[in-house]
């Protein structure tokens, strides 16, 4: 019966597809008016406080930010027996100092951060213009969540905070991230995140025939990380995401730093290897008799609801039906927070792009259409319980 | 009304208009209709994001605008085509009243968009605007729509500091500050209160566009001023500070061009006015200098200020609104 009702939903997908397509606009200049207002983490209040008042001028109800910087706001559902999570995280890696500038052509938009995540708050202040335009009421309550202080030392501080204080029960989650449309995670990876830091000290002796620098005692931690041997199940995987270090050409570094993250499928394989790093840190310290610190601030433990989870598999059927390719991964990012409090939830993606992460990010504008259809759907199938774990 | 009160009660900020909810109301209350003009010349970088946005914003979700035109000087680049893609009309500027032939400049665009569009306050607003937001338009219109006695709104920018305590200068940019003011200064004391006389973004009355000239070239935004100034007085006139505006900065020779066509601009007029004798036949060329080795040259621009007409003695115009009963 479910499956009768669900397949209603996969019918409709064509007439939401030709709606969806005539409130691209709202997005893309939802996008704009998002993306260029700089949002670091820990420095996103004139974001969320925009998006807020988005929140506010759709004609949400219980509108807030809360003391963490959290943008809240409820669409009432006609009935509203059940709550719907909407996320995404309004913060970016991005320092305010950067040129913001959002190119808009045609059929891309260009500028730091576009996709991640100026793109998923934009669905978000979208969406009540989606749904009116595609004439969906739903039953449920669809709790929007522009969340504060998610990346970095952030560790998902907003949406924590909330999850820990929210009255509402939540009957699944739906974390929305710009890109890449087709791909869903409904797994979180066991997953550690932090900085080395090797500072050498000011009273060094550099006559020694020894002396180093810090890049170079860095380097030699970073030789010694890649020996750690890495099993293939669990699988797990070290990455370096960036380094800093030094001040010129020919000066001797005093001050070097490694950024890394530690991924698993297994919590107990992710101790293990920060223990190992941990070991080669002050293995290194004692020989260079350089200062190195070792600071983890991120911590994600695995989890996640199963690949035949009825959310998972509507999701899946929905881009099936849409044709686009479905690909299921792990996430390490807000995903963690709702498997921590046992709600199922997911991530999608709302279109593809490119150069993520640099400043020349961009978003490809077509695919969004399908992308909001996407999303619509999913509220749709969520709405009526047919994502719930015995439907 | 002095320029001191004039400061006072006549110079706004977009901040103080943001219920638009009200402002539509309020604009549809007095059957106002509203027009937003950007006139183009290779802007296919910026152009695509101020249709989106005002359309979105400002025609779709507040319907403060009535229509969006593009009307372009004959751009060799793609602009045209973004423009209408975005949903904007767009029209070359040649293709307006046709029979009046066709002159090259900005106010040549901003005349015939008082033919071609239809409402009853035009916004003009550059194509090369950076950062554009909704309220660089309702700042503008607000003051038109909520004060009937306001005929022509001018934009300013103003970025407070934070770190900024107590008094410090404000003011336009280069031509401004070294031409503009010091001509207002001496010839037009009360027009000096306008922050920033040569800012390209403005909301105007029909009425009062129609039975003004407009010079074709540099010379429209000071013209503009002082005819209205002259026709009906300091308290037409209101400006809003619109916060900050990114845009292409120019090189000070181009500058040199503008401040060249303002001059001849203000010298005619305030010959025809009366406010200086009679001038003799001025040159139209500005001279400028490029070295190469050890030879210097002279270059040689015309930069002719040709005036279009009030666009209420132009028959076709007068046909167009019924004004000849």
């Amino acid at each position: 019966m479910a499956k009768q009702k669900f397949q209603v939903i996969l019918d409709r997908l064509p007439e939401l597809a030709v709606r969806a397509a005539g409130c691209v606009q709202a997005l893309l200049s939802n996008l704009v008016l998002i993306g260029e207002i700089p949002a670091p983490t820990f420095g996103e209040d004139r974001r969320v406080r925009f998006i807020a008042d988005r929140f506010a001028e759709n004609g949400l109800v219980s509108g807030s930010v809360d003391e963490k910087g959290n943008a809240i706001a409820v669409m009432p559902g006609s009935k509203g027996d059940r709550n719907i999570l909407l996320e995404a995280h309004a913060d970016t890696g991005i320092p305010s100092s950067v040129d913001h500038t959002i190119l808009v052509e045609p059929d891309r938009v260009m500028g730091p951060g576009v996709a991640n995540n100026s793109l998923g708050v934009a669905v978000l202040a979208a969406l009540p213009h989606f749904l009116e335009k595609m004439e969906i009421v739903l039953d449920s309550n669809i709790i929007f969540l522009a969340s504060s202080r998610s990346l970095a030392r952030g560790n998902l501080e907003g949406l924590r905070f909330f999850l820990e204080n929210n009255n509402l029960p939540l009957c699944a989650g739906i974390c929305v991230d710009g890109t890449q449309l087709g791909h869903l995670s409904i797994q979180s990876l066991a997953m550690m995140r932090g900085e080395i830091t090797c500072t050498v000290p000011e009273e060094y002796d550099w006559t020694r025939f020894h002396a180093t620098g810090a890049i170079r005692t860095i380097n030699e931690v970073i030789n010694q990380i890649n020996a750690i041997p890495l099993p293939n199940k669990p699988r797990s995987n070290i990455a370096f995401g960036s380094i800093y270090g030094g001040s010129g050409f020919n000066k001797v570094a005093r001050h070097a730093v490694l950024r890394f993250e530690i991924r698993s499928e297994d919590d107990a394989m992710v101790k293990k290897i920060l223990r190992q790093i941990r070991d080669i840190c002050e293995d290194v310290s004692s020989q260079k008799e350089s200062r190195i610190d070792l600071d983890v601030f991120t911590e994600r433990k695995a989890g996640g609801i199963p690949f035949a989870h009825p959310l998972s598999r509507r999701a899946r059927k929905i881009l099936e039906t849409l044709q686009i390719p479905c690909r299921v991964s792990p996430s390490t990012s807000e995903l963690f927070a709702f498997i921590d409090r046992g709600i199922p939830a997911l991530s999608i993606g709302i279109t593809s792009g490119e150069v993520l992460a640099y400043p020349d990010e961009l978003v490809n504008v077509p695919p969004m259409t399908a992308g909001m259809t996407q999303l619509a759907a999913l509220l749709l199938a969520i709405d009526g319980g047919y994502c719930d774990e015995h439907s | 009304m002095n320029i001191h009160e004039w400061l006072n009660s006549n110079t706004f900020t977009y901040r103080s208009f943001w219920d638009l909810k009200h402002l539509v109301a309020e604009k549809e209350n007095k059957g106002l209709r509203v027009s937003l003009c950007l006139p183009t010349l290779n802007e296919e970088k910026t152009i695509g994001k101020e249709v989106l946005i005002f359309k979105s914003e400002l025609m779709t979700r507040y319907p403060l605008v009535d229509e969006i035109a593009v009307i372009d000087s004959g751009s060799s680049d793609q602009t045209r085509e973004v423009a209408a893609q975005f949903g904007a009309d767009v029209y070359l500027a040649s293709d307006i009243l046709p029979e009046m032939g066709s002159k090259k400049g900005k106010g040549e665009n901003l005349w015939k968009a008082l033919y071609q569009l239809s409402g009853d306050i035009i916004v003009y607003i550059d194509a090369d605007i950076k950062n554009i937001r909704p309220h660089f338009v309702y700042g503008l219109v607000a003051p038109l729509i909520y004060r009937p006695e306001i005929k022509y709104v001018k934009a300013f920018y103003e970025r407070p500091l934070a770190a900024a305590n107590g008094v410090r200068p404000i003011g336009g940019g280069r031509v401004t500050e070294i031409l503009i003011r010091p001509l207002f200064s001496l010839f037009f004391p009360d027009l000096a209160g306008l922050i920033q006389p040569l800012s390209g973004e403005y909301a105007v009355r029909r009425e009062v566009l129609e039975q003004i000239p407009f010079p074709i070239g540099y010379g429209v935004e000071t013209s503009h001023l002082i005819d209205v100034y002259r026709k009906w007085g300091l308290q037409a006139i209101a400006q809003t500070d619109l916060d900050q505006r990114v845009h292409r900065n120019q090189p000070t020779r181009d500058l040199g061009k503008m401040a060249f066509g303002i001059l001849q601009t203000f010298l005619s007029r305030a010959e025809k006015m009366g406010i200086i004798g009679k001038l003799p036949d001025l040159g139209t060329v500005l001279r400028q200098f490029q070295v190469q080795g050890e030879e210097y040259k002279i270059q040689e621009f015309d930069i002719p200020e040709e005036e279009r007409p009030p666009m209420i003695s132009i028959p076709a115009y007068r046909k167009k609104w019924g004004l000849d009963g």
